[in-house]
């Protein structure tokens, strides 16, 4: 049977990485976590830059990045007069079992004092962790999250079909992928909706994507918007965008919507397929679908992305021949083989599927040896979801 | 090396190009698997990843590709001519129609 080599963590679930988080509750405490983080090997720093709000959308994220399973340990900080605490984070963490401190700088007593503590944590928790030996677990542990930046003709046509045919032979083996940006479904609502595994998993997909669609008009955006760089490549409506984005998802059944709102934050309940409710901007959603438990990442793109992820490896596809020879440096894998008739696409989602086994096992994609640790959290606009009538 | 065009689905009427075709230089349209479904000749130079006419088309046809329609011809169009946003429009099927709200 299928396996990867992993980290149990006290909950369960499996990390494919060791990293230690500094989770800041916001960009008053970012610095002072970003220089605790620098002093422990294995460290990263995160934040929200949405302000002073103990926002339900920030708290699910924050809190759901601390509870990947990549993350080993925890160090919340805080400033000490902030709406979204500290403490609003630990109690949403601590169930987990994972190693979880919380410290506030005004209480520590200034920036240096807390770096101090902060570090010494830190040390702790990573002489810890070190000793963790890999284990063999099923692939029913392992998600894989899929998002494309930078699309071009060839993504539709090369990259994201063998995204789709790796997704589904994970799905075959017991895994669980999800992918989103839900105004980049548009039109192809009713192609998704009768994969869908009930009646209310296809509501929701009409649901998810009609709202964006109104929310989009609401906001004088027409939901057809694509970029320039997207119809000078070749793609002709959204329809065409869409299907090319969606197809990355592979062709199994729907086995949920995963709502990322003010009421609801949902993570898949069984294996298989899902769509996240999620931005249609890529940093942010890779972070949303990471929030969700996701530990690796397949990212396409055709004109070239450089992108990483602060807590799960980041696989970089193009289907483009030319973006690869130009940025070999930062791409992954070169689905192009395709479109000159070379290789079939069976086989390019064959070496896709095994480097998501390889990355689970420890292999380092090029944006983490290039050190790249992105993180956004998105937030919606709370106020305007009201006008529009959303919440 | 002859130049290249993929049809993805088999139901699709257009092809995209994987590489520049001049007009009138014969082009191999392959499946996903790499097998030559048929050659054609373009009537106008597409350039890499634009998508090039398998059949004629009247003003109001589906344009098809993953086996899905994409797009409506804005006017005639003819095999091999170019299909892109000065000669197709988005069919705007997701608002309303009852048969794309079935649900399994």
């Amino acid at each position: 049977m299928a396996q990867f080599y992993g980290y149990e963590r006290p909950d369960g679930t499996v990390g494919i990485r060791n990293h230690l988080l500094v989770l800041s509750t916001m960009d008053c405490s970012y610095e002072p976590a970003k220089k605790i983080a620098e002093q422990v090997e294995g460290s990263v720093a995160i934040t929200q830059t949405y302000g002073c709000r103990d926002d339900a959308m920030l708290i699910h994220n924050l809190a759901g990045s601390a509870l990947n399973p990549n993350v080993a340990g925890v160090l919340i900080l805080g400033l000490g007069c902030e709406t979204l605490t500290g403490d609003i984070l630990l109690e949403k963490i601590e169930p987990s079992g994972k190693p979880v401190f919380n410290l506030t700088i005004q209480e520590e007593g200034g920036t240096i004092k807390t770096h101090a503590k902060g570090v010494r944590i830190l040390q702790k928790m990573k002489q810890d962790i070190a000793e963790q030996k890999r284990e063999a677990f099923p692939l029913s542990k392992l998600t894989l999250a899929e998002e494309c930046g930078g699309s071009d003709a060839t993504s539709g046509l090369a990259a994201n079909p063998s995204v789709g045919a790796a997704a589904d032979r994970l799905i075959e083996e017991g895994g669980t992928v999800m992918f989103g940006e839900t105004q980049e479904m548009t039109g192809t609502q009713h192609i998704l909706a009768k994969r869908a595994v009930n009646k209310e998993t296809s509501d929701a997909i009409y649901d998810i994507i009609e709202t964006q669609m109104a929310r989009q008009k609401a906001m004088g955006i027409s939901s057809r918007w694509m970029s320039k760089g997207n119809i000078d490549g070749g793609l002709t409506t959204i329809e065409e965008k869409s299907l090319g984005a969606v197809v990355k998802g592979g062709t199994k059944p729907i086995q949920g919507v995963l709502y990322n709102n003010w009421d609801r934050f949902d993570t898949p309940d069984k294996p298989g397929l899902y769509l996240m409710d999620g931005p249609g901007w890529d940093v942010p959603s890779v972070t949303h679908m990471v929030a969700a438990g996701a530990q690796v990442v397949c990212f396409t793109s055709g004109r070239g992305s450089t992108t990483g992820h602060a807590i799960a490896p980041v696989i970089k596809i193009t289907g483009n021949p030319t973006t690869f020879a130009n940025m070999e440096d930062n791409i992954d894998i070169n689905a192009g083989t395709i479109l000159d008739g070379s290789e079939s696409l069976s086989s390019v989602g064959g070496r896709i599927y095994d480097m998501i086994v390889q990355t689970a096992n420890g292999r380092q994609t090029k944006a983490e040896a290039l050190g790249y640790q992105d993180y956004i959290v998105f937030r919606r606009s709370r106020e305007a979801e009201h006008l529009l009538g959303h919440c | 090396m002859s130049k290249k065009a993929i049809q993805i689905d088999a139901k699709d009427n257009v092809a995209t190009a994987t590489s520049i075709v001049e007009t009138g230089e014969e082009v191999e349209v392959l499946s996903p698997d790499g097998d030559i479904v048929l050659t054609t000749k373009p009537v106008e130079r597409i350039i890499f990843g634009h998508k090039i006419a398998l059949i004629d088309l009247k003003a109001g046809d589906r344009i098809v590709k993953y086996g899905q329609v994409i797009g409506v011809a804005s006017k005639e169009v003819r095999v091999g001519e170019w299909i892109h946003t000065h000669n197709a429009n988005s069919a705007n099927m997701h608002t309303d129609g009852p048969e794309i709200r079935g649900v399994t």
